[in-house]
């Protein structure tokens, strides 16, 4: 139940070819913004919308377009972040696979709002079939008069390009993109000047994500308030939510923002329900880096009230006992799950993806590795605990980007909440492996 | 991130068809701009060579974008997409990070470390597999699971593993390739 604007025609067969999207009431906003709407009157649409970021950040896109420079005679470049790479997130993937003309659609809208006549795709590397489904997609797209010079004899002259990456989890920061799509090492930039002013080749920049983008189609077919009618508070409109782990329904869902956290979970509707009977131990809502919440913070906040899907809801709390909407990449655990093993784990990923460039990240991320490993394998100390609380706290704010506050969240919210569990690792060391290693049946190799 | 440059490698040329296609690639870019195709360039010359990145394989890309060999060095030990070592015909990059990791993922790599009697970044000594340890592929609701050339694998277990290696040893396996961009 509920509305869905991005997946209403999923799974309509064919809905991937220009033919059934187009008949389905596909390129209608472009047909619209060209021809009955300025390039402003779009944008304030979108700020009408209440639109946020759906990448993570959450911050509201139509002011971010309104920071967009716009000095004569040069080129401004829309930039889709595909880059799709935090832990948990894998919703950008299905709207590509199954609607790559919702997100070309978008492109075409959202330039035309940007003024920006030269677009990119930016999608990881490893989506490579998805390269695949989207140029078939824009060559249709051309084909169809939609791309190109003079798009339907509007004078709005648009090209679109794909531009699939290698790997580097980093590159979904703003900055790291667009190094990586100048053809280099995916280095974050030291901000201000910020990609609306100098972004791709020097040149005003937006960078968004592709839910973010594909949301602008029903925002300019309906208008702006139709979709801030949906959802609660600064949170409109609906969300794709990634979602994974000890579930019986894993997959994608798209929802109105402010269904309940507990009908979320539990609802056959959405996930289901826990696998195999199992009882909720804890959930990591928004991708990876975002807090993770011990089970009696997931279903209600602090002051007892019902936590709902929103970005104000699941950030209540702050980060002493909420987290944050984030991504959308909702990772369920059951009552197995060790929060040690799994701290370790995307510690790693966080050591493996720092780029190198601020101290504070590079070894930091390495120290937190290792000193999770050692607890996980009996030879912590308990002074490690808040070592390893310490270590995160000096990685936090200072680094050039938000990768090391992305790995040092996840380490200080498993000690606030789960400090016993670490306690017990350091304490009965023998018990809890054979805890573990009895789940997992194997030793995975340092560094791994 | 891979650190080490491979200096080893016969004489790389791309084939005629992937070298027109590198040159459409950089006519996406502005004029002057063509180091933007790098990635793509890469990932090309990558599957012409054999599944990896050999020094001549990149001075011959540095040549073809017209940018000098360092510019290509630093960006292929960037991107771990990027083999800097030979691998087999087929290397199978199983994802372990935490989503995939409390779905199984542990033991599915280790079972297939077992059956092919190989650890991670090993190939088997007939040339055919090798086995990688990747972080997050954005699979995670359809964990444990594995990339292969340009596809997914994934709801994987001991059974789809051995039937796997089975179909690759049979020449059944489509690992997918650049000339279907």
């Amino acid at each position: 139940m509920g509305r869905k604007l991005l997946l209403e025609h999923a799974h309509v067969p064919g809905i991937n070819t220009y033919e059934v999207y187009r008949k389905h009431g596909g390129y209608r906003s472009v047909e619209k913004a060209l021809k009955s709407m300025t390039p402003d009157e779009v944008v304030e649409e979108v700020k009408k919308s209440g639109l946020r970021g759906r990448g993570g950040a959450g911050f509201p896109t139509g002011m971010k377009w309104s920071f967009l420079a716009k000095p004569e005679g040069v080129p401004r470049y829309l930039v889709c972040n595909a880059d799709e790479s935090e832990p948990g997130t894998f919703k950008d993937r299905f709207l590509m696979e199954k609607i790559p003309h919702l997100l070309i659609e978008g492109m075409i809208t959202s330039s035309y709002a940007l003024g920006a006549n030269t677009s990119y795709i930016y999608i990881r590397g490893e989506y490579s079939w998805i390269v695949f489904i989207l140029e078939k997609a824009i060559k249709e797209a051309y084909a169809a008069g939609w791309l190109g010079k003079n798009i339907q004899g509007s004078g709005f002259d648009f090209d679109l390009y794909v531009n699939p990456g290698a790997g580097a989890y980093i590159c979904g920061e703003e900055t790291a993109l667009i190094e990586s799509l100048e053809g280099k090492r995916g280095n974050p930039r030291i901000k201000p000047p910020f990609p609306a002013v100098k972004g791709l080749w020097q040149c005003p920049t937006v960078v968004n994500n592709v839910e973010t983008i594909a949301a602008v189609v029903p925002i300019v077919n309906d208008g702006g308030e139709e979709y801030a009618k949906i959802g609660i508070g600064k949170s409109t409109g609906t969300k794709l939510i990634s979602a994974s782990g000890n579930i019986n329904k894993p997959g994608v869902y798209e929802i109105e923002l402010g269904v309940s956290v507990e009908d979320f979970i539990y609802s056959d509707e959405w996930c289901g329900g826990i696998k195999r009977g199992k009882r909720l131990k804890a959930c990591v809502p928004g991708g990876s880096s975002v807090p993770i919440l011990p089970h009696f913070l997931v279903t209600k906040t602090a002051a007892g009230e019902n936590r709902l899907m929103t970005y104000e809801s699941l950030a209540d709390g702050g980060f002493a006992t909420g987290s944050m909407l984030g991504s959308g990449g909702f990772i369920v655990y059951d009552e197995d799950q060790c929060i040690v093993r799994n701290t370790w784990n995307f510690s790693r990923f966080y050591h493996h993806e720092s780029c190198g460039q601020c101290s504070p990240c590079r070894e930091g991320t390495g120290w937190m590795e290792k000193v999770l490993w050692r607890m996980e394998n009996g030879q912590g100390k308990l002074s490690d605990i808040d070592m390893l609380a310490d270590i995160a706290k000096k990685i936090e704010g200072n680094t050039i980007c938000p990768l090391g506050d992305a790995a040092a969240w996840p380490v200080s919210a498993a000690i606030r909440h789960f400090r016993e569990e670490f306690e017990w690792h350091v304490n009965e060391p023998k018990a809890c492996m054979e805890r573990n290693y009895g789940l997992v049946k194997e030793r995975v190799v340092m560094g791994g | 991130m891979n650190a080490v440059v491979g200096t080893n490698g016969t004489p790389f040329r791309y084939s005629e068809a992937a070298l027109a296609e590198v040159r459409d690639l950089i006519k996406k870019y502005p004029e002057g701009r063509g180091k933007s195709a790098i990635l793509r360039a890469l990932h090309i010359a990558q599957e012409e060579n054999h599944g990896w990145l050999s020094a001549p394989a990149m001075d011959h890309v540095a040549e073809v974008l017209s940018i000098t060999p360092i510019e290509v060095y630093e960006v292929a030990s960037f991107y771990s997409m990027f083999n800097l070592e030979p691998v087999g015909k087929y290397v199978l990059e199983f994802c372990q990070t935490g989503p995939c990791a409390i779905e199984g993922a542990e033991r599915i790599i280790e079972y297939t470390k077992q059956k092919l009697g190989v650890g991670k970044n090993e190939t088997t000594a007939d040339g055919m597999f090798t086995i990688k340890q990747v972080e997050c592929l954005g699979a995670c609701g359809y964990a444990p699971m594995m990339q292969v050339g340009e596809f997914f694998h994934e709801h994987l277990d001991e059974a789809k593993i051995d039937q796997f290696i089975d179909d690759c040893r049979a020449g059944k396996i489509n690992k997918g390739t650049w000339k279907m961009h």
